[in-house]
């Protein structure tokens, strides 16, 4: 069933354009049938077997022993039912708010093959798997940022969610390979049963820091969360869906999937939990700087998931339990708030917090939503988010962790509480202001999933016994390896705790905020400019830096240059071959100076006399004279060394060739120097050592004098065999005759490229059409 | 030794393209006679290919000598797990630039000896991948050499002359040090054929020497599969021609340098793998680094294609690098991927030049919105080729990384993964500028001629080899198993030489 349900939306995703075609409005409410059934699915797997892990795995790639496989426990149970349930409201949702968009079959597509690959990151049971969905989320969340391709922003953004996540997920990938190798294992049933092993490892801190920057990026954390509210170019669905409910939170997912195994590495707490802290109070602090709706939730979701890894990190029951509590109770409210802002944005036209007013009247269902989402991410009772905020005061508590940490909690809850207000209540109420549209309410495909979700938030926070001991805790069980046991008592009222107390100081500070947020607004906007240090800048950086340097070197290797390309290459050979000979090979003696005679000392004077003259000279018909002494000294050596059907090939091929070139010269250019004289030193230089190379192989050559045994079976064979006199006309079209057909072939295409190059010039019967 | 049919199946790959040429030849004006004879030809030799490694992964290493003169006096010509897969596909990218030919090649160069030369190559790489003599392979590189360059030069125009003359200079040096290091070898070694060489080579030669002339066989296989610091004359000439050339050139040339790299370095060149292999992966991973950095500083859609060659021929040559079993498979599996995937981008930008008139990615734009099927397919092989999972570019890349952190190689899995995130922003600069954005005014880069509406015969034989491929690239990626485990069967059979010799020269 697991393998159905993670395949099932790839597969809906094929035929949703076709079906967005036919039914047009209903394909939103068709579409999400399916996770609405894979939600009842898990709901009912979730409800029959309780804290209990299932696997079930069928074979992929056995030979790299990647399977596809799926394990079923309290906390993928939880993650799954999440992005099920929320998808299928959000498939409805984006029925409504893309109506009439001509690409919104492609929407779908996007959106039905990112729910696959999340439910088979929170689901894989092999960490390749779960690799491979990972990426899959990435690439699709890349398509859905870029969604309203043709705005400049959105393609931006989209790069930059790709390059950081891509990035991260890079790092992860060696990461999950150094953690297979170290567990001796690819699924994480096994390796979650070997954390002393990997914790055992030498490589054990780079196996952690490796998976934390794949976490890292993914959900958000700084410094890496810039990417997250630039992805708010994302219609609303997907802001909601990918950048607020999932998506971001599977960074949060594989820290939970791991603590078991890495939670007690030596830095996992200074990494997971520093790291978290500093994100939750990056991420509350900068929110209240926004005025766009999208923009304020994107910030409260970064602080969020600094929030949940700040949990993750400190560990221990009450930390994971408020951490897992957290991440239900976050995607029910800013789901339900997201979707808010589409409303409000899909009705009026503007996400600006400071000039929306008194919208309940003309959208009071969206009013409603809003108002119960926004209170229970204020963390008022009786929403489920006060008992979650609760939590986090409990766990910091358990923990008897400094003030300074206690100050940043109710520092970024007290933010928390501001933007709920600002947008849970304050752009609903008073007198009407003015928009660039009339507001109107939403059609209920786009009414039903805020409402829901918020709607939730108050019953969970009335009755929390309904997720307690059927969601939370098996959930908490796995992240823990605990025993099943219940979680700490979830319940609105604890008595009169120092949690309560800190409760209260968070509201109160929130509230004052709240009232001189326009007043402090102006005045935090000052250090703006600061903003421009942030780690936005640093990919831009990062980036223009690559390019630069990629421009620069670029240019110096690929100069478009014959000569230096030539010059590089026998460089190349130089140190390449000449340097191993020296390094290799001892070379004995040149030669025995004695066998020389004169008559060989002769040739070999004449021919270096030649070849200077070839370089210096300034006439191009001394230099082929010069080219023609050479060829004619090499003839003469030929027949000194006893071959003489050589030297008469060699003979004539040099006569012609010199007659060619006599004959060619005349319709060339005038000869000019164009190189100056440190660069002709320079290729003197390299002409000089490529030289003393070839040397040194020839040498290779001479030392060894073997008999060869094939010339001996040419030589015996092929009047016998062959039936053929002349020796080397056997080899060239018996004993080897491929090569020499070979060579045919060869010339008789130099001869059609001869005629093609004469005749064929397109670009003369084409003037002015040039290709770059 | 098998019977007759295996022989001749073995030839099959070098003769058909042989007749095929001979045969257009005669009908030189003929065009569609002489496109008839081109796409039966490419067909069968698919089927030949699909034969040959058929019988090759039934039955064993298969030989054949040429003329019956017994190795290692005369020719002879083999293929194990690994030639066969190249052959296979060699041909298959035979066939689907034979059919994407017919619509994107001009008249006057289909009157001017295109479809001859385009058989002469299949025949030059074909005969490449299947000889079993170094000799022999020298004559096949200058089969292969002399028809791409006429393939390059065809058409006569300035780029394409330009860039002509620096490919066949740069190539002519690479040939001469190949030739050069064939006779060294011969003089110190005795034997052209290459399994003969093999066995010799410990007996009859000093370590010293062996790496020497080893390092001449890395530098003329280098050249021409176009690795760092080596691979200028690339980028200088595929974007000249026109694309059904740049796209058989993309597939196929390079990887016969990396094909003849790999053999070598597996069967000869074994004495001191710290040494040659060392300096193999060390240069794989500047290959890998440059390729990709010099893809990011273009804005021209072949280029852009063109330096990602090089950068993955950095991934193919570090598994031979490497040195193992699986990272060889790895090399193994990322050719395949990479032939098919490389090939199918050229001719998607073929199809976007006809489309908006130009390879320029500032002025083009807007396609996604018109042409959404076109969009998926440049999406599937350029994510493929950025290494997205579960395309088959991600499992070549895995393999690689695994083998690499399992080897220690630390710096060359980073350079691996920095190189993969650059083709990622590349492919995604292709698809914001080509797909996505909306076309700029047109008067701002000069009227270029839009043609969005193509004859629907002529939008079938574009897009037919395109579909093939983009279905071969998603296949290979979700059914990774069987292609991977025939790649470890080469690789094991590359790295037992004794069995190749076996094969060749009988049990001595």
């Amino acid at each position: 069933m697991t393998l159905l349900a993670v395949l099932s939306p790839f597969a809906l995703a094929i035929v949703a354009p076709w079906l967005q075609r036919r039914l047009d409005r209903a394909a939103g409410w068709l579409l999400a049938a399916l996770p609405a059934v894979l939600f009842i699915g898990f709901l009912n797997f979730a409800l029959r077997h309780p804290a209990e892990s299932h696997v079930f795995s069928w074979p992929w790639i056995p030979s790299l022993q990647i399977q596809l496989s799926f394990l079923l426990d309290g906390l993928s149970l939880l993650f799954a039912l999440m992005i099920t349930g929320i998808g299928a409201l959000v498939l409805i949702y984006s029925g409504g708010y893309l109506a009439g968009h001509p690409h919104l079959g492609r929407f779908y597509v996007y959106l039905l093959m990112f729910m696959g690959s999340m439910l088979g990151v929170v689901l894989s049971n092999n960490v390749l798997s779960l690799f491979v969905f990972w990426e899959l989320t990435s690439f699709s969340s890349y398509l859905l940022i870029g969604f309203y391709h043709d705005r400049q922003a959105s393609r931006a953004a989209a790069l930059q969610a790709l390059l950081v996540t891509g990035a991260g997920g890079l790092a992860l990938l060696a990461g999950v390979i150094l953690l297979a190798f170290a567990g001796g294992s690819w699924e994480l049933s096994e390796l979650l049963a070997r954390g002393d092993l990997v914790r055992g490892h030498p490589l054990l801190h780079a196996t952690l820091v490796l998976i934390l920057l794949g976490a890292f990026t993914k959900s958000a954390q700084f410094p890496f969360h810039f990417w997250l509210p630039a992805a708010m170019e994302a219609p609303a669905p997907v802001s909601t869906y990918l950048h607020s409910a999932t998506m971001v939170k599977a960074g949060v997912y594989l820290l939970a999937r791991l603590h078991p195994i890495l939670g007690a590495a030596p830095r996992w707490q200074l990494y997971v939990g520093g790291c978290g802290a500093l994100t939750m109070l990056v991420g509350a602090g900068l929110a209240l700087l926004q005025v766009d709706i999208k923009r304020q939730l994107a910030y409260t979701t970064v602080s969020v998931l600094g929030a949940l890894t700040f949990l993750l990190g400190l560990g221990g029951e009450t930390a994971v339990t408020g951490a897992i509590l957290y991440v239900l109770v976050h995607s029910l409210y800013k789901g339900a708030l997201f979707l808010v802002g589409g409303n409000v944005d899909h009705a009026v036209d503007s996400r600006d917090v400071t000039r929306l007013r008194g919208l309940r009247r003309a959208m009071p269902i969206t009013f409603v939503a809003a108002l119960l989402a926004g209170l229970s991410m204020a963390g008022l009772p009786p929403f489920v988010g006060f008992i979650s905020k609760e939590l986090i005061y409990e766990a910091l508590h358990a923990h008897d962790l400094s003030l300074l940490l206690a100050a940043v909690a109710v520092a970024a809850n007290g933010c928390m509480f501001v933007v709920a207000l600002l947008i849970g209540v304050r752009i609903f109420v008073g007198p009407p202001a003015a928009t660039p549209r009339e507001p109107h309410e939403a059609p209920p495909s786009m009414w039903l999933g805020p409402l829901a979700l918020a709607s939730l938030g108050l019953i969970f926070g009335l009755v929390p016994g309904l997720i307690e001991g059927r969601l939370i805790a098996p959930a908490v069980a796995a992240v823990g390896q605990l025993p099943a046991t219940p979680a700490p008592h979830l319940a609105l009222w604890h008595g009169f705790t120092p949690m309560l107390l800190l409760s209260a100081v968070t509201i109160a500070a929130g509230l004052l905020v709240f009232l001189g947020w326009d007043f402090l607004r102006a005045r935090l906007n000052r250090l703006a400019p600061l903003g421009r240090l942030g780690p936005a800048r640093w990919y831009e950086w990062v980036l223009q830096g690559v390019l630069g340097f990629a421009h620069l070197q670029t240019r110096i290797l690929q100069s478009g240059s014959l000569p230096v390309y030539i010059a590089t290459l026998i460089v190349v050979i130089i140190l390449l071959v000449g340097g191993t000979l020296l390094e290799q090979v001892q070379i004995v003696r040149l030669a025995n100076w004695n066998d020389i005679r004169f008559h060989e000392l002769c040739i070999i004077l004449t021919m270096m006399m030649a070849i200077l003259t070839l370089v210096t000279t300034n006439s191009r018909l001394t230099a082929i004279a010069a080219l023609g002494v050479v060829g004619y000294c090499v003839s003469l050596i030929f027949v000194l060394f006893g071959a003489p059907d050589l030297a008469i090939t060699q003979f004539c091929i040099e006569t012609l060739s010199v007659v060619l070139f006599v004959l060619v010269l005349y319709k060339l250019p005038r000869f000019q120097v164009f190189s100056r004289w440190p660069t002709r030193l320079a290729e003197a230089a390299i002409a000089v050592a490529f030289g003393l190379v070839v040397i040194g192989l020839m040498t290779l050559g001479m030392e060894s004098d073997l008999g060869s045994p094939i010339s001996e079976f040419y030589a015996a064979n092929s009047y016998l065999q062959a039936h053929g006199r002349n020796i080397v006309n056997v080899i060239l079209v018996d004993f080897r005759g491929v090569d020499t057909m070979g060579e045919i072939t060869v010339l008789a295409i130099g001869a059609l490229g001869v005629l093609a190059l004469l005749k064929l010039r397109l670009d003369r019967d084409r003037p002015g059409k040039e290709s770059s | 030794m098998a019977a007759t049919g295996v022989h001749v199946l073995l030839l099959c790959p070098v003769l058909i393209p042989l007749l095929g040429a001979i045969f257009s030849i005669f009908g030189w004006n003929r065009r569609r006679y002489q496109r008839t004879v081109l796409v039966v030809g490419m067909a069968l030799l698919l089927a030949a290919a699909v034969a040959l490694l058929r019988v090759v992964s039934a039955e064993g290493i298969q030989s054949v000598q040429v003329g019956n003169w017994p190795a290692p006096f005369g020719i002879t010509f083999v293929a194990d797990l690994f030639s066969a897969i190249m052959v296979l596909l060699g041909a298959m990218m035979g066939l689907a630039v034979a059919v994407y030919s017919f619509i994107s090649i001009d008249v006057r160069r289909e009157s001017f000896g295109y479809y001859p030369l385009f058989n002469t190559l299949m025949m030059g790489v074909s005969g490449a991948f299947l000889t079993g003599d170094l000799f022999n392979m020298y004559v096949w590189f200058e089969v292969m050499l002399i028809s791409s360059f006429v393939l390059l030069a065809l058409g006569g125009e300035r780029a394409q002359l330009e860039g002509s003359i620096k490919y066949v200079t740069l190539n002519l040096l690479s040939s001469a040090v190949f030739l050069a290091g064939v006779g060294i070898l011969y003089s110190v070694v005795g034997s052209l054929n290459m399994a003969d060489i093999a066995r010799l080579m410990s007996a009859r030669v000093t370590e010293g020497i062996a790496l020497t002339i080893a390092m001449m066989f890395l530098i003329a296989f280098g050249i021409k599969a176009a690795i760092f610091p080596m691979f200028f004359w690339l980028p200088a000439s595929y974007h000249t021609p026109p694309v059904a050339v740049s796209a058989i050139f993309a597939g196929l040339l390079t990887k016969v340098g990396v094909y003849s790299l790999i053999r070598v370095f597996t069967l000869i060149f074994v004495q001191n793998p710290g040494y040659t292999h060392g300096a193999i992966a060390i240069l794989a991973g500047f290959t890998m680094i440059c390729g990709v950095l010099g893809a990011a500083a273009q804005m021209e859609f072949r280029r852009v294609l063109s330096f990602h060659i090089i950068s993955q021929i950095g991934y193919m040559i570090l598994g031979l690098g490497f040195f193992t079993p699986l990272a060889l498979a790895g090399s193994v599996f990322y050719l395949i991927h990479h032939i098919i995937v490389k090939t199918n981008l050229f001719l998607v930008s073929g199809v976007v030049h006809r489309l908006q008139g130009t390879y320029q990615l500032k002025p083009l734009g807007g396609l996604y919105k018109r042409h959404p099927l076109l969009g998926l397919l440049f999406l599937i092989p350029a994510m493929s080729l950025a290494g997205v999972p579960p395309l088959s570019g991600f499992w070549a890349k895995f393999i690689l990384i695994r083998e690499g952190l399992e080897l220690r190689h630390y710096l060359l899995v980073a350079a691996a993964l920095v190189t993969s995130i650059l083709t990622l922003y590349s492919m995604s600069k292709i698809w914001v500028e080509v797909f996505w954005k909306d076309k700029p005014e047109s008067r701002v880069f000069g009227g270029a001629p839009i043609a969005h509406r193509l004859p629907r015969i002529v939008w079938v034989l574009y897009l037919a080899p395109i579909v093939a491929l983009a279905l071969c690239t998603v296949i290979i990626g979700l059914a990774a198993e069987p292609v991977f485990a025939l790649s470890l069967r080469a690789a094991e059979q590359l790295m037992d030489p004794q069995a190749y010799i076996e094969a060749i020269l009988g049990g001595g």
